[in-house]
């Protein structure tokens, strides 16, 4: 049997048995739906109609509606499409990373994470997609044989990686996290009475019955995917980086876009976790398994991330000045004195100081702390692909052209909108899915449950 | 007639140790079922390692195979462009460009690959009936399944060997 040092502190808390993870877990499925959940996801269903009510507006009419001008031809659908695909990231990184590295933590939250990456995933399609005006077309990313004769899609440009890497990535880890889920599934398919729930769960649970086989292949098959998802996790953004550093855009033109993507990512990706989770557990009565030790971890994560971004953005400015070219140089003293410094001031103090704040072990421990600075973290990283993506093309080499972008009613509304489907599809999730790995946290339950270690000790 | 033994335990580690116990008196156990992986059990009870992770690595070079053959197709051979002067009139001179789709592809191939491989394997896919033998083995139980078919053990001997472990439950049924 696996030990672990008594002076860690347990990832299970109280007196749990197997039969109490599986109660714990499968009960508020199993059970009548909470008010407040109904509560939650009639607001935000309403909020996702009103958001596919403006997606549908702005396909009919066209990508005019939004406040895109001849010298702004980038703004919110680009830094929304960057701001959710760096959610994303940091569900396949405690599935995929924390797992390759044994970080039995990653057990309580890995389930919920991977399901707001799926979620932030499909979100931060819809933007490319209808940026395309004609969203009908959309096909025409792909290299498939066409009437038009020899007419194939560009393999150097970095918009066509991006079609490869977020196909891939919502792909693998949408197998990922079902893979996972087949054998909870099977757990809620043999306890559920009611008929019809019944044969719904034994449908999705492919009908998994544990065999000593079934889980030394489900082991290998979690392990290698892993392997293969931590690459990917980090080409995923690198490629996102790189429709901009390709570029030769002042301000784009970057070589270390690709680790500031990454870690700016995984930064916003755990802010969010923290904001769901600090949620979810609290109305799922899930104190005893994602608790203070999971939150500061991950506050330790953010501190690591949310320094790296920090130095990124005076590596930029340094750079900037360094190089000697005029044109770089004007694109960031315009970023924090200019029309839109106000924006890069909000990065900053979001993004900058506001993780330092974790050093405090008052503040790191504490959910309120990290409730309020994780919302803080998420607002920051929205501005940052804001200020990246509008200041530097506002005012282009020819200031003639040079021009401002407004959001209008519909660039807000679709933004707005894309948050109402994220949180309509994550509380249907929370309440039919089985929000913990319930099954891998029995693994886990002898080595690191509360009751176990104590009993540990007195040996 | 054959009959199958569905012997129940309430641990892990009890199972593990009574499976031990038996195959030292050369009792075969046909498979265990479990709400979670037991480690350890595979080498007691004569499980395999699995080839999985060797398919994943075929469906990957696969992959890789597949997007440079059809990156040369569709950029050197078909229709070559001269994008910005950049030297892509060859693969090799070309090849950077393609570093990232070759690899997504790759990823792609190898991931898909190793879960289909995987639920095809084990005959886990939609529609599939449940065969766990007791409901309560995907929550706090496990069970261990043993027939005389592989045991040339009388049924008394095996039911007595059995029943020295510290099991649970043992249900005892004919089967054809």
């Amino acid at each position: 049997m696996q030990r672990e040092a008594a002076i860690r502190e347990p990832l299970i808390l109280g007196n749990k048995s197997y039969k109490d993870i599986t109660d714990d877990v499968v009960g508020p499925i199993v059970g009548p739906a909470p008010i407040g959940w109904k509560i939650m996801i009639t607001i935000s269903s309403i909020i996702a109609i009103y958001g596919v009510g403006c997606i549908l507006y702005l396909i009919g009419t066209g990508i005019g509606v939004w406040g895109l001008n001849k010298t702004v031809g980038w703004a919110w659908d680009i830094t929304n499409f960057v701001w959710w695909v760096g959610i994303g990231h940091a569900g396949t990184l405690i599935s995929a990373v924390l797992l390759l590295f044994r970080q039995k933590w990653r057990m309580a939250i890995n389930r919920s994470a991977e399901a707001m990456t799926i979620f932030a995933v499909i979100m931060a399609a819809v933007f490319p997609g209808i940026h395309m005006g004609r969203i009908w077309v959309s096909y025409w990313v792909l290299p498939l044989p066409n009437q038009f004769g020899s007419l194939w899609v560009n393999f150097n440009s970095p918009l066509l990686w991006d079609v490869f890497a977020i196909s891939t990535y919502f792909s693998v880890s949408l197998v990922f996290w079902y893979i996972g889920l087949i054998p909870d599934f099977a757990t809620i398919r043999d306890r559920m009475t009611k008929p019809f729930a019944k044969k719904a769960y034994g449908l999705l649970s492919f009908g998994w019955s544990g065999r000593a086989k079934h889980w030394t292949r489900f082991e290998e098959v979690s392990l290698v995917l892993a392997g293969i998802a931590t690459p990917l996790v980090f080409s995923v953004h690198s490629i996102v980086s790189m429709d901009f550093a390709t570029s030769i855009v002042p301000g784009w033109h970057t070589t270390i876009f690709p680790p500031y993507f990454v870690s700016g990512a995984v930064f916003s990706g755990f802010a969010m976790v923290q904001t769901l989770l600090l949620v979810l557990r609290k109305g799922m009565k899930l104190e005893n398994y994602i608790h203070v030790k999971h939150v500061e971890y991950m506050n330790i994560v953010i501190i690591v991330t949310g320094s790296i971004v920090g130095v990124a953005y005076m590596t930029e400015l340094f750079i900037s000045w360094y190089s000697g070219v005029e044109y770089e140089s004007y694109a960031f003293i315009n970023r924090f004195s200019g029309p839109y410094s106000w924006a890069y001031w909000i990065m900053m103090t979001c993004n900058v100081i506001s993780p330092q704040l974790f050093w405090f072990k008052k503040i790191r421990r504490s959910l309120t702390a990290t409730f309020a600075l994780s919302i803080v973290v998420n607002i920051g990283m929205w501005f940052e692909r804001y200020v990246i993506i509008v200041t530097s093309i506002h005012r282009d080499y020819d200031p003639s052209s040079w021009g401002e972008f407004y959001p209008t009613s519909i660039d807000i509304g679709i933004f707005i909108g894309t948050l109402g489907i994220f949180f309509t599809l994550f509380l249907a999730f929370a309440r039919f899915f089985p929000v913990l790995a319930l099954n891998e946290l029995k693994t886990i339950l002898k080595s690191s449950g509360e009751n176990y270690k104590k009993n540990q000790d007195k040996h | 007639m054959n009959k199958v033994f569905h012997v129940m335990y309430d641990d892990d580690d009890t199972l593990k140790n009574a499976a031990s116990q038996l195959v030292a008196q050369g009792i075969r156990i046909k498979e265990v079922f479990s709400p979670f992986p037991i480690h350890g059990i595979d080498p007691i009870i004569g499980v395999k390692r699995t080839r999985l992770g060797i398919t994943a690595f075929l469906y990957a070079s696969t992959g890789t195979a597949l997007a440079l053959l059809g990156m040369w197709y569709f950029m050197i051979s078909d229709w070559p462009m001269n994008i910005g002067g950049k030297p892509s009139f060859s693969l090799i001179e070309n090849l950077p460009a393609f570093i990232p789709v070759t690899f997504e592809f790759s990823v792609l191939c190898g991931a898909h690959g190793m879960a289909l491989t995987y639920l095809l394997r084990n005959g886990t896919l939609p529609g599939m009936p449940a065969s766990n033998p007791d409901p309560r083995t995907t929550d706090n139980m496990f069970v261990m399944e043993i027939t005389t078919e592989q045991n040339s053990h009388p049924v008394e001997e095996l039911e007595a060997a059995i029943k020295e472990t510290q099991l649970f439950e043992l249900s005892i049924k004919d089967y054809k």
